[in-house]
């Protein structure tokens, strides 16, 4: 008997797929090669629009702006998820009710939280600056001045997404076996030691997917800094993001957009293929330095 | 050791416990109070310092004044209209794909939803904008139900490919040496069976697109918003109004708190196994 065929079943996500994500892209790719503004004609000019970036100051600002917050906004989700996930991992009493409280600010529309925080982050009434007089610490501008708008943000973006670290270091968690606790326990290993020397390194392959996507998140993040500061003070919190944003639909310069999109893009694919090459450099120095 | 070291060492460790998870559930739980009560206060209690924590007097009027302006009840439904059809689309395409792309077993497909999970929103934006210029949808709904599928679609073949990995063939292919047709096959067979999944799909499309805002930005008109690029619009026209500004924010986001509450099996399945997020 001939093996069914299972194409038509794909046939109209197939559509759709290029329809939505395979034409815009093709055309972003052509757009970005021309000279093309909202309302005047377009014009073929190759590379210009990329060779533009190179010398952009506003683009290259940027960049380092999104280097500065995707480094924060994976790290701190990281460790805060991780230590969320070992607590999470014991049983007790109401524990599912609570992990459900606990990612809600992940599924929380993010417009609507962001425009809770920017009145928890207001100088004078704000409630952030009166907990921190309760202990003493001395009243901040954060998004409010350019020096303390990246953290405060990342704050925001951390605040959010550690429940996403936690799920998957929670399913990490739940895969590993028993056996070398007990030993650990027989020979008396302190909590740390048995963290640090069992657990780690058993959910290092989730640590690793978790560091994947809180980085390709962080990198494109847009609702939150575009609902708190639309990349304000000035240009302090301009992310590649915002600025794309400002340059497609604020002055309609769109094949100048397109160029960022493409740029934007490789750099996130440069950015996963740098992580995943630290991850072989790892295994591999593991493995050598075990022989 | 003592029976009654043991027990001292139980109760210190439950204390430990309970501490560590009060510590880190507060964030979460302090922050949507101090929402809801922001929402619940009048312009003197929110304006007040030192802060008030609980109002004498209960602002109900807040929520009353929102629901009252009949454009916030024109873009709740725009709302439900986008993040309904769009869901309802990539269910009915995207279920029958990840059968599909599971029987196949052709995982390079996968990249293509890689590619989309990697794309940041606002590529797609360029080039449909043009695209729905030039047809002459802006102004209607259409252009956000159309890239609103670049959010549900990925996700509801993404977690159905898995879904459908895991449910055993052996009935389904009993049907088929029985004369059935593979249309039948996966009417009759593979879908029931795949109901917890298409759940999960389902709750986790409803989210992302109900949550969406930077298609909603650059494609809305007045009248086509939909409900997070409304509550971003009244951010800048009532920048001192507090307490019904924190009273929309908390109705906009209340439909997902509920949801995630409620779900949270499903939604920790899903997140879990596919690790989607849209836009």
């Amino acid at each position: 008997m001939r093996p069914p065929s299972y194409w038509p079943f794909v046939v109209p996500a197939l559509v759709v797929v290029l329809a939505i994500i395979i034409f815009p892209w093709v055309f972003t790719i052509w757009m970005s090669l021309n000279e093309w503004k909202v309302g005047s004609a377009t014009t073929f000019v190759g590379f210009s629009n990329y060779l533009r970036l190179t010398s952009d100051p506003r683009f290259l600002e940027a960049v380092g702006h999104t280097m500065v917050y995707t480094v924060l906004s994976v790290v701190l989700p990281l460790a805060l998820g991780t230590l969320a996930a070992v607590v999470f991992h014991q049983k007790f009493p109401g524990r599912g009710f609570l992990r459900g409280i606990f990612i809600m600010p992940m599924m929380a529309t993010p417009v609507a939280i962001a425009l809770v925080w920017t009145m928890m982050f207001h100088p004078q009434l704000g409630v952030l600056n009166y907990l921190l007089s309760l202990v003493g610490i001395p009243a901040q501008l954060w998004v409010f001045h350019p020096a303390t708008v990246i953290p405060s943000l990342v704050l925001v973006e951390t605040w959010q997404w550690t429940p996403l670290v936690m799920l998957i270091v929670l399913g990490g968690l739940a895969a590993i076996p028993t056996e070398p606790y007990e030993s650990a326990q027989i020979d008396g290993a302190s909590f740390w030691q048995v963290f640090r020397f069992i657990t780690l390194p058993l959910i290092m392959p989730f640590l690793f997917i978790a560091g994947m996507i809180r980085m390709i998140d962080a990198v494109k993040s847009f609702d939150i800094i575009f609902a708190i500061t639309q990349g304000g003070p000035g240009s302090a919190s301009e992310t590649i993001n915002i600025y794309l944003y400002s340059v497609a639909f604020t002055y309609y310069d769109l094949g100048y957009g397109s160029a960022i999109a493409v740029v934007f893009f490789l750099l996130i694919v440069l950015l996963a293929a740098v992580m995943l090459y630290a991850r072989q450099r790892m295994l591999w120095t593991e493995i050598a330095s075990r022989a | 050791m003592t029976s009654s070291q043991i027990n001292l060492r139980q109760i210190v460790g439950q204390i430990g416990l309970w501490l560590s998870v009060f510590v880190i559930v507060s964030p979460a739980i302090l922050f949507f109070l101090w929402m809801a009560s922001l929402s619940l206060k009048f312009e003197v209690d929110n304006a007040a310092y030192p802060p008030v924590f609980i109002p004498d007097r209960i602002a109900w009027k807040n929520y009353a004044d929102v629901l009252a302006s009949n454009r916030f009840l024109t873009y709740f439904v725009n709302s439900l209209i986008v993040t309904g059809s769009a869901t309802a689309l990539a269910l009915i395409v995207g279920v029958p794909a990840g059968y599909g792309i599971a029987r196949m077993a052709a995982h390079k497909s996968a990249i293509v939803i890689l590619i989309a999970r990697i794309t940041p929103g606002l590529s797609y934006l360029i080039p449909l904008f043009l695209l729905f210029q030039w047809l002459g949808l802006l102004g209607t709904l259409v252009p956000q139900i159309i890239i609103h599928l670049v959010v549900t679609v990925p996700i509801v073949i993404w977690i159905m490919i898995g879904y459908f990995e895991t449910t055993p063939m052996e009935l389904e292919e009993a049907a088929l040496i029985d004369g059935a047709g593979r249309w039948q096959v996966f009417r009759h067979v593979a879908l029931p069976i795949a109901r917890p999944g298409i759940a999960v799909a389902f709750i986790l499309a409803v989210i992302f697109s109900w949550n969406n805002f930077v298609f909603g930005i650059v494609l809305a008109g007045r009248e086509t918003r939909t409900l997070p690029v409304a509550v971003y619009n009244m951010i800048s026209f009532d920048q001192l109004s507090w307490g019904p500004l924190a009273a929309a924010a908390l109705i906009v986001t209340f439909p997902v708190l509920l949801l995630t509450v409620l779900a949270q099996r499903q939604i920790v399945a899903g997140l879990t196994a596919g690790a989607v997020k849209g836009g």
